[in-house]
């Protein structure tokens, strides 16, 4: 009789201890995605910094610094949703840096490799956070969707936190179809 | 006199800014100058003996839409070439604002430069952040051109400076004459639009609203609708059962059908609810001839004098353009009398008459430069 009672209260601790150990861990699930999210748009905005600290730098030709320069100012505003304007600033970026022979006619100029490096790493930055940001929103959707989380509503009232998608890619075939035409 | 004109867009590519350029270069040969106009253009594109190709444009992301453009340093050359090559009197720059050729010659070229602006845009903050980039390019001009008040507006305010407003001209022989698509317009009378189909700004909605409401008071009243892209089974889906086979859907249609489409209806209705600096459609009409309903925005009541010219009706207000319309399809007196304002009105458009306002500014920025001709700068690029 005793020994059947201790059972029921070890499996209820134990089950206790699961649940709220399955709590935690989407919980935490959750605060990786804010510092995710901060991560990218941190890096987000360093590149748009860099890409219009180049339109503005004289070493560009007016057209193409027009071109970043308006791409830059698309991020910045509220008219379009945030991953189509980001994807704008890299198709831009792309269109500039795939001339034929770019870096070579800049070369030599004052301050050229700095900048050009700059737009380079801060894009590739946006690679890297937008990709771990993804990963653990994966991670988290993938944990909230099980029955146990589901059942037990163990994410509580947080939303689901969504992917997100944009071109980032300074390298992409420069095609038609890159370019959604 | 020895002019450059600069082209933004695809020669290719069909277009207001394209085409304004061709009638105007045309116009100016006609009057016997020396006219070459440097434009992006695809190599395979049979060009007219006064263009130069200056290389394929490329689609980039640009205020929201993909547009076609020529910008980086290979176009920079190829423009400083033309212009060392072409020793013009006076370099004639198109939408300068562009990111495309017409910056990138303001940006190389010393001397007298006029430029056009033909877009009119609500104010944004878009220029004040891109301004910087493009200045040293743009206090180079020596005289603006604005095609309509509306563009104007939109240069002051976010350039600063002025500009002399010289509208679009219109080939007006083109369109005075064509035989009307078999048919047309029919015993019930027939209203015509012209335009893009799926633009909102075009205004076929509103006109697809008034012919819900003049359809069944006039049996035999037909809609003829000519213009690219849009789905049609979308746009008939737009209009009541009992209506549908009364509306004629013609798809894009060439230059001479546009035409014939003109003299194909009783009356010609513009509905744009705004976004228009000139209306070069309503203006074809015009020369056609045909009576003209058009929407009360800024662009309209002035190239149809106010309404003297063609009626007007409150923009976007489908029940007043049905009124209006009605009214002028019972009144043939009425259409005779617009037709006959529209005709002389448009006169004043004609491009030969344009031409010469466009080669005055010429003259007056010659007269105030201290250098005798274009030459272009080196800017320290190859």
């Amino acid at each position: 009789m005793i020994t059947d009672i201790v059972i029921v209260v070890a499996a209820a601790l134990l089950i206790g201890v699961y649940v709220s150990w399955r709590a935690g861990r989407i919980d935490r699930l959750h605060a990786r995605v804010d510092m995710a999210r901060a991560a990218l748009d941190a890096t987000l905005l360093r590149r748009s910094s860099a890409a219009m600290e180049l339109a503005g730098s004289g070493l560009l030709d007016p057209a193409t610094g027009l071109l970043l320069a308006a791409a830059v100012h698309g991020t910045r505003s509220s008219d379009r949703p945030r991953d189509l304007a980001e994807s704008d600033l890299t198709r831009a970026l792309r269109a500039a840096f795939s001339q034929p022979d770019f870096r070579t006619s800049l070369s030599g100029k004052e301050g050229a490799d700095e900048l050009l490096t700059e737009v380079e790493g801060t894009a590739h930055q946006v690679y890297l956070a937008r990709k771990f940001y993804n990963d653990v929103v994966a991670a988290t959707r993938d944990a909230r969707r099980r029955p146990l989380a589901r059942v037990l509503r163990l994410s509580g009232r947080a939303k689901a936190p969504e992917f997100f998608e944009m071109d980032d890619s300074l390298t992409a075939e420069k095609t038609g179809a890159s370019l959604g035409l | 006199m020895k002019i450059g004109i600069v082209c933004p867009y695809s020669w290719d590519v069909p277009g207001g800014v394209q085409q304004h350029i061709r009638d105007l270069a045309e116009a100016l040969i006609d009057e016997g100058h020396d006219v070459s106009v440097i434009s992006p253009a695809d190599d395979d594109t049979p060009l007219p003996p006064y263009v130069v190709g200056a290389g394929r444009a490329v689609p980039v992301p640009y205020n929201g839409s993909v547009a076609r453009l020529s910008f980086g340093f290979l176009s920079v050359s190829r423009v400083r070439r033309w212009i060392r090559d072409g020793d013009f009197d006076v370099l004639h720059v198109h939408e300068p604002e562009i990111p495309s050729l017409s910056l990138l010659a303001c940006w190389v070229a010393s001397g007298p430069i006029v430029a056009t602006v033909h877009t009119a845009i609500p104010r944004s903050r878009i220029l004040l952040v891109t301004y910087p980039v493009v200045r040293t390019g743009m206090e180079k001009i020596n005289g603006r051109i604005a095609v309509s008040e509306a563009a104007r507006t939109t240069l002051v305010e976010h350039i600063g400076g002025d500009a002399v407003v010289i509208p679009n001209g219109v080939a007006t022989r083109r369109y005075r004459k064509a035989d009307p698509l078999p048919g047309w317009p029919g015993a019930g009378g027939a209203i015509g639009f012209l335009g893009r189909l799926d633009e909102p700004r075009k205004g076929l909605s509103v006109l697809l609203k008034a012919f819900e409401i003049l359809g069944p008071q006039r049996p035999g009243l037909r809609l003829l609708v000519a213009g690219p892209s849009g789905d049609e089974q979308d746009i008939l889906n737009r209009v009541s059962d009992g209506l549908r086979d009364r509306v004629v859907l013609l798809g894009q249609v060439s230059e001479e059908d546009k035409v014939r489409v003109l003299h194909s209806v009783d009356v010609f209705c513009s509905p744009n609810t705004g976004g228009e600096s000139f209306g070069i459609v309503t203006a074809e009409a015009m020369a056609a001839g045909v009576p003209i309903v058009a929407s009360d925005i800024d662009a309209f009541r002035q190239v149809l004098r106010g309404g003297e010219a063609g009626e007007l009706f409150a923009t976007g207000d489908a029940a007043d353009l049905a009124r209006v319309a009605g009214r002028l399809l019972d009144d043939a007196a009425r259409r005779e009398q617009l037709s006959a304002a529209a005709l002389a009105a448009v006169a004043d458009y004609d491009w030969s008459v344009v031409a010469k306002d466009v080669f005055s500014v010429y003259e007056t920025v010659v007269l105030g430069s201290t250098q005798a001709a274009v030459t272009a700068l080196s800017n320290g690029f190859p």
